[in-house]
């Protein structure tokens, strides 16, 4: 197992620098750059800027300076629009908000799920059943681009609850509406997921033994229907956290919580191009990390799997 | 008063094709210390018998009649009445090893829960006592084994597990709904004498649900038939193997394949069993049978004594099929 995350880990290496090669490439690629506007720069300040920030060598030299930056100093290098900023400082900043408001509703959108699913499952054909399909579609279908004003204009606007937007270092009437925008789509999904593994668990041999063994339903389920019925859900949670603590455009918009999911596409419209690679790392190094965690997780659950 | 007393027991299944009756008023009785065996082909109904009994019927299936144990209902009964029972009176033993046992715990762990759940005893107790149940049913290493996972079993070890398993609470019935199917002839011979042994040792009241003729000849004291989920005939296992009165059983009895038989081919049964959607008046077995007439289409005869211990469902008499 050790040696299993140790080369996992060696793998990592050369999955993020081709990352990097890529999203370098794609993004240069693009037409534009951060400092084409409208009205369009004088020549000799666009020569100059762009000397500024290295844009004028070649693509491999960007490339190598950007990547020697990030290994040397752990530098990402500056924003190219705002003044004074460094990528470093704007995650720094940004990300925080996004992991607390994302890791809260990861939890929320997990025992929530999670409880649906099971209890659908359980009384599999009962109303309860229908109730919990029918809130999870209900919540899949409902985008958090619409939920989200629709929270302000309940919560905020008409009963006048919960304040609209800020975060105030996340005191918890401003993590509310952005944790139950972002998690009620996750939420539905899990639950679905649960209650179609719970569902074939149930029916499968092993449980049936376990009936027969005397043990109250309680524990058959406990003991042993929830582990083996984790195991499809365990695969869709690694990649949905990265979603979730990476933050979200709609949440930072409309609830002016200051994460980075706004700060990522406010910086692939004005071509930040340093903003833009140093939030993809972020993901990608995250990504990585939870997959292999969700695979450590497999080997924990499921005995057969052994690496 | 017999251990166990099924009357009238009917077992049907809501499918999208209809209802399918699987099991159609079978009566058994079960002394303690007493060997059934229940014979009948794929689909004849003997493991939804037993797990009918168990109270372990899939969901879409129902059961009918009566099912008393130790003069107690359990057909039916609720949780609180069936699972006092289960494992710790009654206890089965199923067809594939591979499968019923759980995959994702170890079989210290699957052992020990039984003992724990229903004997009050304490983790390490019912360790100790798993660990000798394993010893009895002969595994090798039984120390060293205990914790691993089932994966890490054979076929034939697995099924030991599993019988040790069902043997921790030293249950009144063992029910062994096809305990060797899914093993290597080989392993199914020790398998076999191996639950000879411990019957003889535990004493519990066995029933044995096989297909395998051979099988049933080597360890039970009574046989009941089962075709179509009615009850053809039924005695104790000498003469039904002397002297077979149904054309069934008569046909199982020349479809196993012998040593000393010369040359040509394998008797069997023409045709297969019948398609349990369809409602059933007449004998199930009718279409396949050489002494069939018309009244057997109509209707068939009731299960009766003929002689002491000895039962029969044929509307055709002892001279008729002479």
């Amino acid at each position: 197992m050790f040696a299993f995350i140790v080369r996992r880990l060696a793998i990592a290496v050369p999955t993020l620098l081709l990352l990097i090669v890529f999203s370098f490439l794609l993004m240069h690629a693009a037409p534009g750059g951060p400092f084409v506007s409208e009205r369009g720069l004088p020549p000799a300040v666009l020569a100059n800027l762009n000397a500024k920030y290295g844009l004028d060598q070649p693509m491999w030299r960007q490339m190598l300076t950007y990547v020697w930056g990030i290994v040397s100093d752990f530098d990402f290098g500056p924003s190219f629009i705002y003044k004074d900023r460094t990528v470093n400082a704007i995650i720094a900043q940004g990300f925080p908000v996004t992991l607390t408001y994302g890791a809260i509703s990861f939890v929320v959108a997990v025992v929530a799920g999670v409880s649906l699913g099971v209890a659908a499952a359980i009384w599999h054909n009962s109303w309860l059943d229908y109730l919990a399909v029918g809130i999870s579609i209900g919540a899949q279908v409902l985008p958090n681009f619409v939920m989200a004003p629709i929270l302000v204009l309940v919560f905020t606007l008409w009963l006048g609850w919960l304040p609209g937007g800020g975060w105030e270092g996340g005191q918890w009437q401003y993590l509310i509406m952005p944790v139950v925008a972002l998690s009620t789509s996750f939420m539905a999904s899990i639950a679905r997921i649960t209650r179609s593994s719970m569902l074939e668990v149930m029916n499968s041999n092993h449980i049936r033994t376990a009936k027969a063994k005397g043990l109250p339903m309680r524990k058959v389920i406990i003991r042993h229907a929830l582990k083996p019925a984790m195991l499809p859900v365990v695969s869709y949670l690694g990649p949905a956290f990265v979603t979730m603590i990476t933050g979200s455009v709609v949440v930072d918009m409309y609830f002016s919580t200051g994460g980075i999911g706004k700060a990522f596409v406010d910086s692939a419209l004005n071509r930040d191009y340093a903003v833009m690679m140093g939030v993809t790392i972020l993901v990608g190094t995250l990504t990585v990390l939870f997959n292999l965690l969700v695979d450590i997780l497999y080997a924990w659950i499921d005995p057969k799997i052994r690496y | 008063m017999a251990l166990l007393d099924v009357k009238d027991l009917g077992v049907s299944f809501t499918t999208n094709d209809g209802t399918v009756n699987a099991v159609n008023g079978v009566n058994l009785t079960l002394d303690r210390g007493e060997t059934l065996g229940i014979v009948g082909e794929s689909g004849s109904g003997k493991s939804q018998l037993a797990f009918a009994i168990m109270g372990l019927l899939a969901q879409n299936g129902t059961a009918r009649g009566s099912v008393k144990f130790d003069g107690r209902e359990i057909l039916n009964a609720p949780a609180a009445v069936l699972n006092p029972i289960r494992a710790n009176h009654i206890a089965m033993v199923f067809q594939d090893p591979m499968t019923s046992l759980n995959p994702y715990m170890r079989v210290s762990e699957q052992m020990a829960e039984v003992l724990v759940h229903h004997k009050g005893m304490s983790k390490s107790d019912a360790l100790a006592e798993s660990l000798r149940m394993l010893d009895a049913v002969k595994i090798p290493d039984a120390k060293g084994r205990i914790r691993l996972y089932p994966h890490e079993f054979s076929g034939g070890m697995r099924q030991r597990v599993m019988i040790a398993m069902s043997l921790l609470c030293r249950p009144d019935i063992l029910i062994a709904d096809e305990p060797t199917t899914a093993l290597d002839v080989t392993v199914q011979a020790q398998i076999m004498q191996l639950l000879v042994e411990l019957q003889r040792e535990f004493g519990m009241a066995t029933i044995l649900i096989t297909h395998d003729l051979g099988v049933i000849a080597g360890f039970c004291e009574r046989v009941m038939v089962l075709y179509g989920g009615r009850v053809m005939e039924a005695a104790p296992v000498h003469p039904l193997f002397a002297d077979p009165t149904h054309p069934y059983t008569r046909g199982l009895l020349r479809a196993i394949p012998r040593v000393d038989h010369e040359g040509g081919e394998l008797d069997s049964i023409p045709g297969s069993p019948p398609n349990m959607t369809r409602a059933q008046q007449g004998c199930p077995f009718a279409p396949r049978c050489d002494y069939a007439g018309d009244d057997c289409v109509q209707a068939l005869a009731p299960l009766t004594e003929f002689a002491p211990g000895r039962w029969r469902a044929c509307n055709r008499s002892l001279e008729e099929l002479a």
